[in-house]
């Protein structure tokens, strides 16, 4: 016999949201109270006056103030209707109104937005959310919290929107609340704050370097603390808008950001979710600034990923869209460490990492840049080729190894044939060399053992 | 020493340098491992002046590499010369507290926790304490960060001054504009309250808890409530209603259910810190709420505490505060939509009786239990059962057997394994509490049924059952009711369920004797040596070797033997080399039993097998 054991997650949230009204009620029962008093049905646009509008406005404002149970389903059904409409005729009027925007109104705005928005986001549904197995949960007040979000953006995007006046109200506590609902694990309300916080970053220069710094520390939490936050990718959506619009030469505050942040966002598990927007972030700050090319790879060689194939494929994919941006003299700069790395890659055993990284002299742009310095990349590449080239599992592999040998020995025949006729005793000398390691370390573990027999007193010194 | 010096000539610093430097990573990482090897073949005085330096200012590595060598320089004292060089060993740790990776820099603050109490105060005051000073006031996160472990172990070894600066010192970084420094020293606040002097825990901690508890980040909250807990430890009885008891009134009910989380979560900490006066008047309804909240996983954390909170209730008091107030509760979540809730609260339910004692039981928990005994949810059935001798202990477990026999018998079906798995352990404790009339008559079969389950890990675990009861039971017990049916098995179709009687032979031997194992089983495993498939012949001789140290020598050398010998000849290539190694095996229990000399021959010989064995 088998058993209901999952949980049941609609009717836990429902009665946990039961619960948390309870607690509410007071805190907003004069909301009800304004509600089921005001149901006069007043359209704000089309029924009164253009001198009565704008006190409407307000009203209606207030009462959208109001936040209901979508858990329950049955519960308030038509002032659950009737928010929406009204919702909705405030998502006409700030559209197609002129002179709506009083300075009372901002408040109310701000307010009305910040009542229906901001709440602690519930724990997931699911005991350990994983993004890339598990649907995400999605939130049950989406027809009132879309219409929100679609007003605030319209008003944002108003022309009559003075930041100077919203400024006092969208301020930085705001911000904060705001950048915290982007770990909500609903996409859709995920993409309505990207457009909002976007906005804000417009509109509000007194808000810039605010927002910058709390971005980095909501990264720097899910890189070394927390590994979790949903709206990641998102966040870096923005910042490579941002990024784009740096002034040069960049501040330092920016190259930090590059370098202390975004490099390390590479280290996190879930990197194949926000990847894209990442590479795009990083690529931006190179085409602004080629100089930061050698600290960049730095980094993404550090990080390289010991253990995840598909990491590793999607580190040379980044690497392989660097390199088509990258300045001959930059390429210089790294091309030694840059290509002990991809000789690593070429021999992987797993054929996709290795295709990935073969794939590169494809790129008519890198093949020119290691042409020109054939004379360095060639002896890192070769042993790690003439080997495969033998060894490896997959013909497929063997083959693009044929071609680039094949390649090489067309730029520089001298060279390649030095090395193929030393690869023997160049083999021979390494295996030497590792000998002697070996043997080093055998006679300092010796003297070792030699010392703490001695301390113990075991043998007279 | 002169020795010593003299071998050191052969190490120049180079050579072993190059060995930290090698380009393959692995390498490197071997060598840092190894750095104390380093250190000693260059004796104390270049350990210092020259590998200490080369690690300070070369280093920019992978952090693996970062790892291994801050956990090595925590040892590294005696290496250096002991004590009185000791701060040698700050410059390095000091960079590695700085970098970006929170496992280095964790490592370095400990290491550097671990050398501060090998420093003289004077050492302290002049190296240690500037250390400290330094990362408190470092542009990155990252040092400040590690400052904040730091401030704890310098404190009660300086003068007065410097406890001033370092006071100072920790304020500003709880007031730091980085979440991530906040968190840091909230979550080492309690640690910094402890070595302070209490009036500087009432002026100086008290307010820092209690801006950090208002914090507008509630993973900063969260954490500032464990410091409450050990301030509230320090602190003479009559202050805690004053100083800390509003803050954490008020972080029981946050708005934030990580928080809420966190209260329920150290629920017992908390009430032995507050004492009995406090709990009474403010805990018990704020536990209330915690088991009434509105997230699962707040009441989950609240009901894992259920047990301990009423234990530790003043005993004037207890029976009626759970009675009236912890009791309703708890029956309201016997029946919570959340099943990591209800198996919370079935783990330690159980635990109540105790305390309640006889009467209260019967009356008010026993239809608690029985009612999560029927639970949709396995795990909270399994709690159950898991606990009964809690209440065995009470009221005897004959009040609940008319319903634990079918939730056992449920379990014993479910279809996930694991659950079968996780019942079939408790079955040898059920036994011994509903004792052996109870189990012939009700359990016996399940029991056996087990044995032919198609999980491989069920029939494993069902084996190991078998020789608990009979080891329960007894030898006698097992030769009328389990030994017939599992020699049955030897005749069973499928060959599996033959490889299992084998199995349990394996299992039961010993606990079953030499007179068991000799008539009923030898027989049966002779027969089956001549089984069709292989798989079984080769588990014959396994089980052979098994069971040779239950056998007398005579039948090992006139019955066993020949069997082996036969096998050790079959066709087949695995039958042929465990009959092998069941022979090697027997001449070894032999002759351990009887020939000290001959025994240590035949180790030899058997040695030399192995030997070839690993060479073929």
């Amino acid at each position: 016999s088998t058993f209901k054991s999952l949980p049941i997650p609609w009717s836990e949230r429902r009665r946990k949201k039961l619960r948390k009204r309870e607690r509410d009620f007071e805190f907003s029962a004069w909301h009800f109270l304004a509600f089921s008093q005001m149901r006069v049905c007043v359209c704000l646009c089309t029924d009164v006056s253009a001198q009565e509008q704008p006190e409407l406005f307000l009203k209606k404002l207030q009462q959208c103030c109001a936040v209901f149970d979508f858990m329950d389903t049955l519960s308030d059904l038509k002032m659950k209707e009737y928010k929406r409409s009204t919702l909705n005729e405030l998502v006409d009027y700030v559209t197609v109104s002129r002179g709506y925007l009083t300075e009372q109104a901002y408040p109310e705005v701000v307010k009305m937005v910040s009542y229906n928005i901001f709440r602690t986001l519930p724990p997931s549904d699911s005991n350990e959310f994983d993004p890339e197995e598990d649907e995400p949960t999605l939130e049950a007040s989406w027809p009132h919290l879309q219409l929100v979000y679609e007003f605030f953006i319209r008003f944002l995007e108003s022309q009559e929107f003075q930041p100077s006046i919203a400024k006092k109200y969208i301020d930085q506590k705001f911000v904060l609340q705001l950048l915290e609902l982007f770990d909500s694990e609903d996409p859709r309300e995920r993409d309505y704050l990207k457009t909002v916080l976007h906005r804000i970053y417009g509109k509000f220069l007194g808000l810039r370097a605010f927002i910058r710094k709390q971005i980095n520390n909501i990264f720097l939490r899910f890189v070394y603390e927390t590994e979790h936050f949903n709206g990641v990718a998102e966040l870096l959506e923005i910042l490579g808008s941002i990024i784009n619009g740096f002034a040069l030469p960049l501040k330092a505050e920016h190259k930090q950001f590059l370098v202390k942040v975004l490099i390390p966002l590479h280290t996190v598990r879930s990197l194949s979710l926000f990847h894209a927007q990442l590479a795009y972030c990083i690529v931006q700050f190179l085409e602004k600034d080629p100089a930061l090319t050698e600290p960049v790879i730095g980094g993404l060689l550090k990080f390289w990923p010991k253990t995840c194939s598909q990491k590793e494929v999607m580190f040379l994919g980044e690497l392989e869209e660097i390199l088509d941006v990258i300045e001959p003299t930059q390429f210089v700069k790294i091309q030694d460490p840059l290509f002990k790395q991809i000789s690593k890659c070429v021999s992987s055993p797993h054929f996709q990492v290795a295709e990935r990284a073969l794939y590169y002299w494809n790129n008519e742009y890198i093949m020119s840049l290691i042409e020109e310095n054939s004379n360095v990349i060639l002896p890192i590449m070769f042993t790690s080729l003439y080997r495969i080239s033998k060894e490896h599992w997959n013909p497929a592999i063997v083959a693009l190894v044929y071609n680039v040998l094949k390649a090489f020995m067309e730029m520089n025949s001298t060279l390649f044939d030095e090395l193929t006729s030393t690869y023997k005793s160049d083999r021979q000398r390494e295996k030497k060399k590792e000998k002697e390691r070996e043997e080093l370390w055998k006679r300092l573990e010796d003297l070792e053992l030699k010392r703490s027999l001695q301390s113990d007193g075991i043998i007279p010194t | 020493m002169a020795g010593a010096d003299s071998d050191d000539s052969l190490y120049p610093i180079a050579v072993l340098i190059d060995e930290l430097r090698n380009e393959d990573v692995q390498l490197r990482l071997n060598s840092i491992k190894k750095l104390s090897t380093i250190a000693l073949a260059l004796g104390v005085e270049r350990t210092r002046t020259e590998l200490l330096p080369f690690l300070t200012d070369t280093i920019y590595d992978e952090d693996e590499v970062l790892l291994a060598l801050a956990e090595q320089l925590g040892n590294f004292t005696m290496l250096v010369g002991g004590p009185e060089y000791v701060h040698c060993l700050l410059p390095p740790l000091e960079s590695l507290a700085t970098v970006e990776e929170t496992v280095v820099r964790d490592k370095a603050v400990e290491s550097l926790r671990k050398i501060s109490h090998e420093h003289s105060p004077v050492d302290l005051e002049v190296h240690f304490e500037p250390l400290v000073k330094r990362l408190a006031s470092g542009d990155w996160f990252t040092s400040r960060t590690s400052a904040c472990g730091l401030f704890s172990v310098c404190y009660p070894r300086v003068s007065s001054t410097v406890k001033a600066e370092i006071r100072q010192h920790f304020r500003t970084l709880c007031s730091d504009d980085t979440p991530m420094v906040r968190r840091a020293a909230a979550s080492k606040l309690g640690e910094f309250a402890k070595v302070l002097e209490l009036e500087y825990v009432k002026s100086d901690i008290i307010s820092l808890f209690t801006a950090l508890a208002s914090d507008e980040q509630d993973s900063v909250r969260l954490l500032a409530v464990e410091a409450g807990v050990s301030i509230a430890t320090l602190l003479p009885q009559e202050d805690l209603e004053a100083l800390v008891m509003p803050t954490l009134r008020q972080a029981a009910e946050d708005k934030s259910w990580r928080v809420r989380y966190m209260v329920a979560d150290k629920f017992s900490d908390l009430q032995k810190a507050v004492g009995p006066e406090i709990t009474k008047n403010d805990l018990v309804p704020a536990f209330q709420n915690l088991l009434k909240d509105c997230e699962a996983e707040v009441r989950a954390a609240a009901a894992n505490k259920v047990k301990e909170f009423c234990e530790n209730l003043p005993e004037d008091s207890r029976e009626t505060i759970i009675m009236t107030h912890i009791l309703p509760c708890v029956k309201e979540l016997v029946s919570d939509t959340n099943q990591h809730v209800k198996s919370a609260l079935a783990s330690v339910i159980m635990g109540l009786s105790t305390i309640l004692g006889k009467d209260n039981t019967i009356e008010h928990l026993l239809p608690l239990f029985l009612a999560q005994l029927k639970d949709e949810c396995p795990e909270v059935r399994l709690n159950i059962i898991s606990n009964l001798d809690c209440v065995n202990e009470v009221i005897g477990i004959r009040q609940l057997s008319q319903s634990l026999l079918p939730a056992i018998v449920e379990l014993a079906e479910d279809a996930k394994w694991r659950v079968r798995l996780a019942i079939i352990e408790y079955m040898p404790l059920l036994a011994g509490q509903l004792g052996v009339e109870f189990f012939d008559e009700k359990l016996n079969s399940l029991c056996m049924a087990w044995l032919v389950d198609h999980v491989y890990a069920i029939r494993e675990a069902a084996t190991c059952n078998l020789m608990k009861l009979v080891e329960k039971f007894g030898a006698e017990w097992a030769q009328n009711t389990i030994v017939p049916k599992v020699l049955g098995m030897a005749n069973d179709p499928n060959y599996l369920h033959r490889m299992t009687t084998l199995f349990c032979i394996n299992a039961l031997s010993e606990v079953c004797g030499q007179e068991i194992t000799t008539k009923h089983m030898l027989p049966v495993v002779f027969k089956m040596s001549n089984d069709q498939v292989a798989n079984v012949r080769f588990n014959v001789a396994k089980s052979l070797q098994k069971i040779g140290p239950v056998l007398d020598s005579n039948c090992l050398q006139t019955e066993v033997k020949p069997v082996l010998e036969k096998l050790a000849s079959d066709q087949d290539i695995d039958v042929k080399y465990f009959a092998q190694e069941a022979i090697s095996g027997e001449f070894s229990t032999i002759i351990l039993k009887y020939n000290l000399h001959r025994c240590k021959l035949m180790t030899q010989h058997y040695v030399t097998l192995k030997l070839k064995k690993q060479k073929t």
